[in-house]
């Protein structure tokens, strides 16, 4: 009955209404199941997936986000503050917020000074970074670019304003040789440090004290947990374990001291050190011309930086630590102990010198400085005038074997070891070195002129002025220490640093030691003494000696005038000092490039030191 | 078992089994909104309004008899389909103009033809004689066809799909017979390629999302991998109103919306779907025992097909949030934010209890 033909058009109300709830039924049924499987999709999700989408949401919320510790400041002996944590504001930019990254940047530019340098830098540094971290542009943005990029902000997603703690020398160049400077952190430099420790910061020790001491400075990053929502906004912290901030540390640097040197060197290139010989602490140590660190904290642009580095008497080359000088005859001390120590000389034997020294059968003589040379003299005349033929002769009686183990416990051909990185070894020469180097024999002329610090020795200024300490204090050589006392974060009172274990040189009479430093006591007191012009009004007994190291060699028949020799072919003046010389409380080297003898221009420097630390030690 | 209802609730003609478990979804929804908001009091107030609408004129359509309604349909009909071709000349809307601007507030006029196709397709075949013939039920689907095609291209898939189906339905209770549907079958899925050339680069892209939502974890599958993880970490229980992280820290996109169901099932868990779902498929059981006691074709046809069409809602939301189904732009019934469909919503269980309390007086 159900079939129906055309010829039935009548509507059948029953038969509908059963086509009706049967198909309403089956609908239902159908309808029905899918719910059921809809509500099973939620149970498997909700209930044996439950776990593994737990652990997503809360990775998805939570954000372990680093907390940058600050910077340990840094301090002189006298507590002047040398380096500094200064609030300022850098520009980031999140890349995940950041669209159009080209456009950003070019919108950036109208506000800010961006050269194509800080672009390329921040691409560099960009694989370092996560999306969603905030990655630096610039730094030690001017206010007028705060100002202007707090106005346009909202136009610029994704970029930020920051403000965090810059670091400052306020000495500038004076101290940049020691203190060296921070920089921003790179790949390589992320290599050599714990990168966990550093992902939070962006300065990090480049040279000298910044780098030697990097991880006292930097001290130990924190961590903060903390909720975000999807687009990295901070809505709260969860758990903040504090940083460990930097230790300030306290250098032995007399920036006072520092000073006097740096003024009485002047425009002239050169080096000074000067060192406790108490304690080997080093109390000035300059290196001219400098630079200023702080134009490389916040990143030196190319062309400066080509500047810099193009400049002809390289001031970024440290002068102190790395200037390899003849030492000329700021040795002869040392060879004159040599002498007495091993008995070659006696303390008031008497030598002639004729003005001419010449070895046995050889026609070239060796020369005195002074013409007709200097009469009788014994060793301390002999230092007291810088008698070259004394040490001539002196020398060619030890042989190089003996100077050179001798030199040897004074240090020169060793790093010192102070605490600042990539220091100098200079060069004490040997005849197994000569063999190594240069597959030649030593000749004896060679042992002459080292006598006089000639030819192949080679020192440092810091290396001349440790030796010098040991000398003053009678025989004790320090490593030079820079890093006076620390303060960790937390404590009331910065800590002595440990002191340089001292290795004694072998004292075999104290009276030889006494008549070295009598000889260099004449040096500037004595009425012959080549340094007698800065002895004439100091307030103390200074012990000296004058040196001049040659930049190029004369012929036989050729006579030096420094007049007639351009600059940069004059020799190079040196003298060490220590004072008072009774009881000595500095030891001094000083270097100045091309200046000529050592007693006019390098010694008024080292006076300049002596007298600024003692007036200063005594006063205490 | 007889029970009564409170006085305020015994209004004429209006079915308390319906009503009872509207006012449950509605408020589950509000109660998830509040949550989905930020805890934002007005966005809760503003839906509170649309659904006193809603209800209004769901009080107001039951009291219409629906030979009155089976009167006024093909006017419906055309009035409607004019107001979707206004559209693509002054709609507004972003990307898409599917909404008409009338001063105080905005207006899609597809929504219209949720109602008007379902009624339109049932007063066609009121007078035939049904199972319809082949004749009858191609009218029928060109009634269905022209509107949801229009609406498409608005472009507008899931409004467009619910008007088609909701036809569909219609046809289906109708009794059309299984060798019509299998060759519909057929027919679509040939031209599926030809469908698939006409979607728009964003459908096609969420359509290649829903197959493999990972491959774009930050792009165009976030919305389905956010929302999986806020379904999944829900749990049995929930995290509690108010405390789910996924909502409450903007994870979840469009979670007032058209992913509202994801905060429901992180805050409320397992239990929360179950009973939503739960009142949903009382809705539709409901529905369906209202139209198989309707006394004449169009009654019948009518209620059956607003109830069914509810499941599709249920079904495309319910999918779309726990990665089902493609991302289609389909609102959880009476609980995302948004108007105009509460409002559509209310009025077909309006004409489902006029339906049901005039069964008795309509005699053919």
């Amino acid at each position: 009955m159900l079939a129906r033909s055309a010829h039935q058009p009548l509507k059948h109300e029953a038969d509908e209404q059963r086509l009706f709830a049967r198909r309403a039924r089956l609908g239902f049924a159908i309808m029905a199941l899918c719910i059921v499987a809809l509500a099973g999709r939620y149970s498997y999700l909700q209930l044996f997936r439950h776990a593994d989408y737990t652990t997503r949401s809360e990775s998805n919320r939570v954000h372990v986000q680093p907390v940058a510790p600050n910077r340990g400041l840094i301090y002189d002996r006298r507590g002047r503050l040398i380096a500094e944590n200064r609030p300022a504001y850098r520009l980031e930019i999140i890349p995940e917020q950041v669209g159009d990254l080209e456009a950003t940047f070019g919108a950036l530019s109208d506000l800010v000074d961006l050269g194509p340098e800080d672009l390329d830098r921040w691409r560099r540094v960009r694989p370092r970074y996560r999306v969603f971290d905030r990655i630096p542009v610039k730094f030690n943005l001017g206010e007028t670019e705060v100002a202007r990029l707090a106005v346009s902000r909202h136009q610029l997603p994704g970029v930020v304003v920051t403000p965090y703690l810059a670091r400052h020398y306020p000495h500038g160049a004076l101290l940049t040789h020691v203190l060296g400077y921070v920089g921003r952190l790179d790949v390589a430099d992320l290599e050599r440090v714990d990168a966990a420790n550093y992902r939070g910061t962006t300065h990090i020790g480049k040279i000298g004290i910044e780098l030697q001491y990097e991880t006292e400075l930097h001290g130990t990053a924190g961590v903060e947990r903390v909720e975000t929502n999807a687009r990295g906004r901070v809505l709260r912290v969860l758990e903040r374990q504090d940083p460990i901030h930097g230790s300030d540390l306290v250098l032995s640097l007399d920036v006072a001291v520092q000073r006097a040197a740096w003024d009485t060197l002047g425009d002239r290139a050169g080096a000074l050190v000067a060192i406790d010989p108490s304690d080997g602490s080093v109390v000035a140590m300059v290196s001219k011309p400098s630079y200023d660190g702080n134009a490389f904290v916040h990143g030196i642009g190319s062309q400066a930086y080509q500047q810099i580095l193009a400049a002809a008497d390289r001031p970024l080359f440290n002068r102190a630590l790395n200037g390899g000088y003849e030492p000329g005859s700021t040795l002869k001390p040392f060879i004159g102990l040599a002498g007495l120590e091993n008995g070659v000389i006696q303390r008031n034997k008497r030598i002639f010198s004729g003005g001419e020294f010449l070895l046995p059968g050889q026609e070239r003589p060796f020369r005195d400085w002074k013409d007709g040379g200097h009469g009788w003299v014994d060793i301390r005349g002999a230092l007291e005038q810088s008698v070259n033929t004394y040490f001539y002769q002196l020398a060619l009686d030890l042989g190089i074997e003996r100077i050179h183990a001798y030199l040897d416990q004074f240090g020169f051909g060793h790093a010192t070891g102070i605490d600042l990185p990539g220091e100098s070894r200079g060069l004490n020469p040997s005849p197994q070195w000569k063999q190594r180097r240069y597959g030649e024999p030593w000749y004896p002329g060679e042992t002459v002129i080292a006598g006089i610090g000639q030819g192949f020795n080679v020192v440092t200024p810091l290396q001349l002025a440790n030796a010098l300490a040991a000398l003053a204090n009678g025989g004790a050589r320090m490593a030079p220490r820079l890093l006076y006392a620390r303060k960790p974060p937390g404590t009331e009172r910065a800590r002595r640093s440990e002191a340089p274990t001292a290795q004694q040189i072998a004292v075999r009479d104290p009276r030889n030691w006494s008549e070295i430093r009598e000889g260099m006591r004449r040096v500037v007191s004595g009425p012959q003494g080549t340094a007698r012009v800065i002895g004439l009004d100091a307030r103390f007994e200074i012990a000296g000696k004058t040196g001049t190291a040659q930049v190029y060699a004369l012929a036989e028949d050729e006579e030096y005038d420094e007049a007639e020799v351009a600059e940069h072919l004059r020799h190079h003046a040196l003298f060490i000092a220590y004072a008072p010389a009774g009881d000595p409380r500095i030891a001094v080297a000083a270097v100045v490039d091309h200046g000529g003898a050592g007693a006019r221009v390098a010694a008024p420097v080292a006076r300049a030191v002596i007298d600024a630390w003692l007036a200063q030690e005594l006063a205490q | 078992m007889r029970w009564r209802l409170p006085v305020w609730l015994s209004l004429p003609r209006l079915d308390p089994v319906l009503l009872v478990t509207l006012l449950l979804v509605m408020a589950l929804g509000l109660a998830a909104l509040y949550s989905a908001g930020g805890q934002d009091a007005g966005l809760v107030q503003r839906q509170g309004v649309r659904l006193a609408v809603g209800l209004v004129a769901l009080a107001v359509l039951s009291q219409v008899p629906a030979h009155v309604l089976r009167i006024w349909t093909p006017w419906l009909y055309l009035f409607g389909l004019a107001l979707v071709a206004a559209t693509w000349f002054v709609g507004v809307g972003r990307g898409a103009s599917r909404w008409l601007d009338l001063g105080m507030v905005t207006f899609q006029p597809s929504e219209i033809m949720k109602l008007a196709v379902p009624m339109t397709v049932a007063w066609y075949l009121h007078p035939r004689i049904l199972p319809p013939d082949w004749k009858d039920s191609a009218i029928a689907v060109a009634i269905l066809a022209i509107p949801a095609a229009l609406i498409a291209r608005q472009p507008d898939l899931g409004t467009a799909l619910l008007v088609a189906v909701s036809g569909c339905f219609t046809l289906f209770l109708a009794g059309i017979r299984w060798r019509m549907i299998v060759a519909a079958g057929i027919a679509m899925a040939g031209a599926a390629p030809v469908l698939w050339m006409f979607l728009a680069d964003y459908q096609r892209a969420r359509v290649m999302t829903f197959i493999d939502p990972e491959a774009d974890p930050l792009g165009a599958g976030w919305n389905i991998i956010q929302s999986k993880i806020a379904v999944g970490s829900g749990g049995l229980t929930g995290k509690g109103w108010l405390h789910g992280t996924q909502s409450n820290l903007e994870f979840i996109p469009e979670r007032h919306t058209d992913f509202i169901l994801a905060v429901l099932a992180e805050e409320f868990g397992l239990l929360g779907v179950g009973l939503l779902l739960g009142l949903y498929l009382l809705l539709i059981g409901r529905g369906l025992y209202i139209a198989s006691v309707a006394r004449d074709t169009f009654s019948r046809l009518l209620a059956g097909s607003l109830a069914m069409t509810l499941f599709v809602y249920v079904l495309v939301n319910g999918g779309m949030v726990s990665g089902l189904l493609p991302v289609v732009g389909v609102p959880l019934p009476l609980v995302s934010y948004g108007g105009t469909s509460a409002v559509t919503l209310l009025a077909g269980f309006g004409i489902l209890m006029s339906i049901y309390s005039h069964r008795k007086f309509i005699r053919r």
